[in-house]
């Protein structure tokens, strides 16, 4: 993890959400284990990477964070300010998210003037109508789109305007901390390059801190500070981002890596073969949860779940990959 | 003789506001036991081209060819019976998003089992046998309880096996597979990917696998074939078109991966795709394109020779030259 110079802005400590479901009509209710005992601490200026598959509790970690819904266990501190469900309104304009597909998160009966200035009119009574149009202007520029912009409906634009726009909106409210959730996998890649630098330069101009979810591992070493990797609701592995991708610990950080495509066709690698696919929330394995599928899994591995160790790059595994040169 | 030759392909579509070139004069073919890769981004023309190929756009679509030939049959005088005794059996094409391309009201078995009743006309035990022997071979487990489960049932990729079973449950000639993993995460786009190469080692069918991931294709397919705006730009065997691109947007594309990245900046491409109303005259990337001069903009290039990659440039970049960034 990167060395906290000042006050770290987000602070996770054991954040758990659970969902009650049922299955029929007299079915007994069950209990989906979304996100369990995750805790991280994110700086300004700094990118989080959370990166999993589907199902590993990336989006509900994303709505938490957000306070979209309330955590079942566990604690949030923004700004050394906990979170709770008083305190919750007022810090709620600080973080602000920006969503994967901007086909779907822009309103197509308001023009794009509009979706800025909405924020504002909600959460900042002291701004007049001039002064809103003045921000929203002001904020159409700092994302690379013109003035003229303004008055156009959102289908006027391809899909990277849109996400600029979705960026622009994100930040009206001149939040401190930006959660990203898959902000570029639905853009085509020439495209993504001018978003990713467009996150880039936010973040230097700004001193935002992103908590930057993908799993697109090439976007995510490009962008990460940290990286954190979840595996059915909890982090396996936690570590700053050269560390993560040049000597995983975790084996299923080491499969994940191996299983994304390079593209360079040139390169051997060996590929770990995962088994199977991800066991259902609702039926967690006993012991560790990717022990099913895990090539190095052990008897313990199946009866105890192992916890984060507490070195510099963390992992939850009773056998860690060991590398020669990082013995820390 | 080529499995598959397309010569000079155009498909226009009718829409209320005039024309629309979806592609425009490509050339595609593919030999029997050939991995093909076509690249492009969203509304290059890429899948287009294929359901052209196919006949299976709508009747707003006129699609002209100087030669379409499957097999040494004439794509393009079929009447649509003939059609469908090829479609489905001879040539295969497995879709994005299995969960919508699956129907929903019925068995993955009854489904996988229809086409085997229509093209080869087995019996149903015979049937039912080579259904269970499909799901054996693209690695579903417990095969003979999952053909009764309904798509809902699966998981994403568990029903792209299904649909690869059923793409390959008459032994085409040839498979498309139009972004085949896109939907699926990493670790099972892994398992696909392997499962496809396999079947056309074991089987000698030709692949066309349409993509838009880079990484995808460096780890999968033999030659590749750039789209952009409907045209076809570039074709190289995989190894020299990554190394060595000679069309200015294939090496500004390979430049924008992230991979590829040397400073926080990442290389971009400026502006969009042209759409139906801003189509450049000339070449159709001279407004992106860094290297264009005045000639770029006035008048369309025609294809370069092979050892250019057939790249559609005036100024192809040859390998001596430094890659533009």
């Amino acid at each position: 993890m990167s060395q906290p110079t000042s006050q770290p802005i987000v602070v996770a400590e054991n954040l758990t959400k659970h969902y009650k479901v049922k299955q029929g009509f007299l079915a007994p209710e069950k209990t989906v284990h979304a996100l369990s005992e995750v805790s991280f601490t994110l700086d300004a200026g700094k990118t989080l990477a959370v990166v999993g598959e589907s199902g590993c509790g990336k989006s509900t970690l994303a709505r938490l964070v957000t306070m979209i819904e309330p955590a079942t266990e566990g604690h949030l501190t923004l700004d050394s300010t906990r979170i709770t469900e008083g305190s919750k309104s007022a810090l709620r304009s600080s973080v602000q998210i920006v969503f994967q597909d901007p086909y779907g998160s822009l309103n197509p009966r308001q023009r794009v003037g509009a979706i800025l200035e909405e924020p504002l009119k909600i959460n900042r009574p002291e701004f007049d109508k001039a002064g809103r149009t003045r921000l929203a202007k002001e904020m159409l520029s700092m994302v690379g789109l013109r003035p003229e912009h303004f008055e156009r409906y959102p289908h006027m634009f391809s899909g990277g305007q849109r996400q600029r726009i979705a960026v622009a909106r994100a930040l009206m409210l001149s939040p401190r901390v930006l959660v990203l959730d898959e902000p570029v996998s639905a853009l085509d890649l020439s495209i993504q390059s001018q978003i990713l630098n467009l996150l880039v330069d936010l973040q230097e101009k700004l001193n935002l801190a992103y908590l930057f979810i993908s799993h697109d591992l090439s976007v995510v070493r490009h962008m990460a500070d940290d990286v954190m990797v979840m595996y059915l609701g909890r982090p396996v592995e936690i570590g700053a981002n050269e560390a993560i991708f040049s000597s995983p610990r975790h084996p299923y950080t080491k499969a994940l890596l191996s299983a994304t495509p390079s593209a360079d066709p040139f390169a051997r690698k060996q590929r770990i073969k995962l088994e199977g696919e991800l066991p259902s929330p609702l039926d967690m394995p006993k012991g560790c949860a990717f022990s099913p599928r895990c090539a190095k899994a052990r008897d313990k591995c199946r009866i105890d779940r192992p916890v984060l160790d507490q070195q510099v790059q963390r992992v939850a595994c009773f056998f860690p990959e060991v590398d020669d040169e990082s013995k820390a | 003789m080529a499995l598959l030759r397309i010569k000079n392909l155009s498909v226009n579509f009718a829409s209320s506001s005039g024309s629309f070139k979806a592609v425009d004069g490509v050339d595609i073919s593919i030999d029997s036991g050939e991995i093909l890769a076509i690249v492009g981004e969203s509304g290059s023309g890429k899948s287009v081209s294929m359901l052209a190929m196919m006949g299976l756009l709508p009747w707003t679509a006129e699609v002209i060819a100087d030669e379409m030939s499957f097999d040494g049959q004439d794509l393009r005088h079929l009447s649509a019976n003939e059609r469908r005794k090829i479609i489905g059996k001879d040539m295969a094409m497995i879709f994005q998003e299995p969960m919508s391309s699956l129907n929903p009201c019925f068995t993955v078995g009854f489904q996988i089992k229809e086409a085997m009743k229509l093209h080869l006309g087995l019996n149903r035990r015979e049937r039912q046998k080579r259904a269970i022997g499909l799901f054996e071979q693209v690695g579903i487990p417990d095969a003979a309880k999952r053909l009764n489960a309904f798509p809902h049932q699966l998981s994403g990729g568990m029903n792209q096996r299904v649909m690869i079973a059923m793409a390959i449950s008459c032994k085409p000639k040839l498979l498309i597979a139009d972004e085949p993993t896109t939907a699926l995460d990493v670790t099972i786009q892994a398992q696909i990917l392997d499962l496809l190469k396999d079947l056309q080692k074991e089987t000698g069918m030709g692949l066309i696998l349409i993509t838009h991931d880079m990484g995808v294709v460096a780890e999968t397919s033999e030659r590749v074939t750039v789209f952009y705006s409907g045209q076809k730009v570039e074709e190289q065997a995989v190894g020299p078109l990554f190394s060595t691109p000679h069309h200015p947007y294939t090496s500004a594309l390979l430049a924008a991966l992230p991979e590829r990245a040397t400073t926080k900046h990442l290389p971009t491409i400026p502006g969009v795709v042209p759409g139906q109303f801003d189509r450049p005259a000339g070449c159709l990337f001279s407004p992106r394109c860094a290297l264009a001069v005045d000639k770029c903009t006035a008048e369309q290039p025609l294809p370069a020779g092979e050892n250019m990659g057939f790249a559609r440039c005036h100024f192809p970049i040859s390998p001596h030259e430094e890659a533009v960034s």
